[in-house]
């Protein structure tokens, strides 16, 4: 394997999402303390212009392979284009966003390649002229530090722990040629349903203020909702019991049967802190904790807290919040 | 229809788990174990297509041999029978697992093969995917809903601000998520019905997993947090904080 390290740079829609850049600028940092080099790929229909962009985050290469019939995604046609990218390339990792693409496409990939394989890292450090990474089991009750006894390592890193840190990479542009696996995919996209708000996802949001059992009703949420307008990068979370009750949809659930989220402030009004929940948030960088209950769990991971009413206290916030404006 | 159901007996949510004393695996006395809470959609979603039209559900675990009581659970919801690949080897990593049920796999009838998301263990989101890589087949993956015509299904996923809908071609491999169905819990006959279920063991054949644990560690302790103070009165101080100290806002 040639010390390249190939980062996979997700796109929907001709545009980049910001995990693509959180893994590029990983790739380029690993590549360097390796003393090899960085590499991205982008796949997709029309998408040469979108390519030189990864030369900021330290791509040296950046492999193209661009088809009509890759134009939106498709884990077959996505994973045969990466396995015959990498067949060029010789990539001694491929790392991939652990995004809902980036989920779904790494693991076809390394049973075709017959990788090891390490999801939702959080952390990658050289060691022994190998790739390490360091992945939370058990619902992040415990780290483990893995490598691949593979030539090849393949790995999926959470979205928004990794710095889209700049660096001047080469970004030579280079095309690879998409040959179409025989009689064409057998799963097939029909059309992908927007959701109508165009809100933040919450796996990549900066801060969450996020509600549980204490908000009693859903027409509460719509104070978290104000709270989040006037707060930059923020949305709005949910614990498992508002989720269960009907009152917010799935896709909002923060916790271990809902979305792990790594935002830079989690705000939880009205969560008593189950290890269900931790599970979710707790690699969040700064906690706020808004709790009548002065014995809740969650005030044993909250940077800081209020003892009090959400009732009394987020209003407070809000007006707080607009100050800031 | 045939279809295959591939299960994990996992610690239960609640466990505390501690690193043993080699640092590289988990101290598993006095555990509980569950059937793993994301392959409930899964058998629940194979037990709805059976009793849909005619088929047939079969259980595939990977695991030790007290995971019967797991492969029982599953029996007793509904499925016809089972085939237990014995082995305790709790880290085994995911690629290796595909090998494994892959090959076993290959050799039986099946037009849908279902498997949860991901384990609660090791939380590695890659089993079923692998699967349906070796044997190439079609797979959709997270699904939150299925619905089943002649020979194919369609299928929603969500991803980032909306969803993905699939056709998929029978035969094909869905990885099942929270919000799919709500899992039948087994009925006292269903339970009786069970213990008189075949539970096949196969043997297999040696393969390495590809991922090898350096070290297990805890998570690296959060600083000691404050209590900024009671109600409405400590929002100035805390978004004071978070603006100077934190340097969030």
């Amino acid at each position: 394997m040639s010390g390249l390290i190939l980062a996979f740079g997700e796109q929907r829609n001709n545009a980049y999402r910001k995990p693509a850049f959180e893994v590029t600028a990983a790739a380029a940092r690993v590549a360097k303390d390796l003393g090899g080099e960085a590499a991205a790929i982008v796949i997709g229909s029309g998408v040469a212009d979108l390519a030189p962009e990864l030369a900021k985050y330290g791509a040296a290469r950046i492999a193209v392979c661009d088809d009509a019939a890759l134009e939106t995604y498709n884990g077959e046609l996505y994973a045969a284009a990466v396995v015959q990218a990498a067949a060029a390339l010789n990539p001694s990792a491929i790392l991939f966003p652990a995004s809902a693409m980036g989920k779904d496409l790494a693991p076809r990939v390394a049973a075709l390649l017959k990788t090891g394989i390490a999801s939702d890292c959080i952390e990658l450090k050289a060691e022994g002229g190998k790739v390490q990474a360091r992945r939370p089991i058990f619902a992040g009750k415990i780290h483990a530090w893995v490598e691949a006894s593979t030539e090849c390592f393949i790995a999926t890193l959470r979205p928004n722990v990794f710095a889209a840190e700049e660096s001047a990479g080469a970004g030579a542009v280079e095309t690879v040629a998409f040959a179409p696996p025989e009689g064409g995919p057998k799963a097939v996209l029909k059309e992908i349903l927007q959701e109508a708000s165009g809100k933040l996802e919450l796996t990549e949001a900066d801060i969450i203020v996020s509600g549980g059992r204490g908000m009693k009703d859903p027409e509460n949420y719509k104070l978290l909702e104000e709270l989040a307008s006037h707060l930059k990068g923020a949305t709005v979370g949910a614990s498992r019991a508002s989720v269960d009750a009907g009152w917010r949809p799935h896709s909002d659930q923060v916790g271990q049967t809902g979305k792990t989220v790594s935002p830079t402030l989690y705000i939880a009004c009205g969560i008593s802190g189950a290890i269900q929940h931790l599970a979710g948030m707790s690699s969040s960088k700064y906690i706020v904790a808004i709790n009548k209950d002065p014995d809740a769990p969650i005030f044993k991971v909250a940077d800081y807290g209020i003892v009090g009413d959400l009732f009394e206290v987020v209003p407070a916030m809000i007006e707080e919040a607009k100050k800031l404006n | 229809m045939n279809i295959i159901v591939c299960v994990k007996h996992v610690p239960d949510t609640e466990s505390k788990i501690t690193i043993g004393g080699d640092g590289s695996s988990y101290d598993n006395s006095g555990i509980e174990y569950i059937l793993n809470p994301y392959d409930e959609f899964a058998v629940e979603e194979a037990l709805k297509i059976k009793e849909a039209g005619e088929g047939e559900v079969t259980i595939i675990l990977l695991g030790p041999e007290n995971a019967t009581k797991t492969i029982r659970t599953c029996l007793a919801m509904g499925a016809d029978k089972a085939i237990h690949l014995v082995e305790d080897n709790p880290m085994r990593d995911g690629a290796s697992t595909a090998e494994i049920l892959a090959d076993t796999i290959k050799n039986l009838p099946h037009d849908i093969v279902f498997f949860g998301k991901q384990s609660v263990d090791q939380d590695n989101a890659q089993v079923g995917l692998m699967v349906a890589g070796i044997l190439g087949l079609p797979a959709v993956s997270e699904i939150v809903s299925m619905e089943v015509a002649d020979g194919k299904a369609t299928l929603k996923r969500s991803i980032e601000g909306g969803v993905e809908v699939f056709d998929a071609t029978f035969p094909a491999v869905f990885t099942t998520q929270k919000g799919l169905n709500d899992p039948r819990y087994a009925s006292l006959k269903g339970i009786m019905a069970a213990k008189k279920k075949p539970i096949d063991t196969k043997d297999f054949g040696a393969v390495d997993s590809r991922i090898t644990i350096q070290k297990l560690e805890n998570p690296p302790a959060r600083p000691p947090g404050k209590i900024v103070g009671e109600g409405a009165e400590a929002v100035p101080q805390l978004f004071g904080l978070l603006k100077d100290e934190a340097k969030v806002l």
